[in-house]
């Protein structure tokens, strides 16, 4: 158990990384990139999770974070871009 | 995890290669300069990373129930990672982020600005992108 | 019609390989959901879908899957050395390339790869030139490297879907 305890710690650290960047980042494209990072690091954290507990509920979630951090991503894309979301 | 069998460990040592490919990924987008550069490390490594842990738990599980669900995570994230990355780094060159100042060459920005003369209403190549 | 069938079948085939379960109730709900996607992608244009089910295009793909996966491993392992060492040995700067591939589908599965590639995302895709962000300009004729390696992944991606 202590291993994927390691791991976890692992990449709770690199989340707080991340979250560093959201807060100092100068630019708008820098908080951008980081919440995209911060989406993918917790599809990770639901892999861990999932061999951790055994219980195939966390690999559901992690499926949904993707998709949905992806569409976050490109909507504020666009929005930095200064396009509308529907282009 | 109790007991220590051949799959185990290697799920072990893909899911701690994964785990420290994720720190380093995440220890670049804070060091390095400027915007581009954050994305382009941070967007190879973390995926590379949670890809690896992806596979961990097929390891760890086989294809059944989890294993499957975990190859179809493995794919949404290769397939739309580096699209995301594209994304932001065009959308932060067109919002005028400059590049690095020690930056060898800028040829985007180069062409950029003869299009910019060009009338505003003429459509950039969308179709081509998606 | 042919493409919203085929996009049916692949999306409720996905469903199916998430859920995991032949509840009635799950089946039902996933090829509601199915039908509806298929039929709100109509407007896209997915020519891509016919074409890999020709066989030797699917051997190709998958002999693409390993080549792909090493110059990632190149990338990851490029990147870590640059980002712990340091002096922050980068030499960043957006160079211009040009592709010779005509549909929409390859030109994305190209720029994708290219942003796996080692120092290298591909930031737009104007006509046929690329403008490719690198995080180290070799000193000497950065163009004509660059449009090397983008030769290599077109052969490979030329057999697959062109």
């Amino acid at each position: 158990m202590t291993f994927l305890h390691v791991l976890m710690a692992s990449l709770v650290v690199s989340m707080f990384l991340c979250l560093y960047r959201v807060m100092a980042g100068p630019t708008p494209a820098d908080r951008t990139v980081s919440v995209d990072i911060l989406g993918v690091l917790m599809v990770g954290f639901c892999a861990v999770l999932t061999a951790m507990t055994g219980r195939d509920v966390y690999m559901i979630v992690g499926v949904s974070w993707s998709l949905l951090s992806f569409v976050a991503t490109l909507a504020l894309a666009k929005h930095l871009e200064g396009r509308s979301f529907d282009d | 995890m109790t007991e220590w069998t051949f799959g185990t460990v290697a799920a072990a040592v893909v899911m701690a290669a994964g785990a420290l490919f994720n720190l380093l990924g995440c220890i670049g987008l804070v060091r390095l300069p400027d915007v581009y550069n954050r994305v382009q490390a941070s967007t190879k490594c973390v995926t590379l990373g949670t890809l690896l842990l992806l596979t961990g738990v097929i390891i760890l599980f086989g294809f059944g129930s989890m294993g499957v669900k975990a190859l179809v995570c493995l794919w949404f994230v290769a397939m739309t990672s580096p699209t995301a990355a594209h994304a932001i780094g065009r959308a932060a060159h067109r919002s005028g982020i400059r590049l690095w100042e020690k930056s060898v060459c800028d040829e985007y920005a180069k062409d950029r600005e003869g299009a910019v003369e060009a009338p505003a209403g003429s459509p950039p190549a969308e179709e081509v992108a998606r | 019609m042919f493409r919203v069938i085929a996009t049916f079948v692949f999306a409720f085939l996905v469903y199916l390989a998430v859920t995991w379960s032949l509840d009635p109730a799950s089946v039902l709900i996933g090829a509601a959901a199915s039908l509806a996607a298929a039929v709100a992608m109509r407007p896209l244009e997915l020519e891509v879908a016919p074409l890999l089910l020709l066989p030797h295009r699917l051997l190709f793909a998958v002999i693409y899957v390993p080549v792909l996966l090493w110059y990632v491993i190149r990338a990851n392992l490029d990147v870590a050395y640059r980002v712990i060492h340091p002096k922050l040995p980068i030499r960043p700067g957006i160079v211009k390339a040009r592709t010779t591939l005509k549909t929409a589908a390859a030109r994305v599965l190209l720029a994708n790869s290219i942003t796996l590639t080692p120092g290298t995302l591909t930031v737009d895709l104007v006509g046929d030139a690329l403008y490719i962000h690198r995080i180290a300009v070799p000193e000497k004729e950065p163009e004509a490297e660059m449009q090397r390696s983008i030769e290599h992944f077109e052969g490979f991606i030329r057999r697959i879907l062109e």
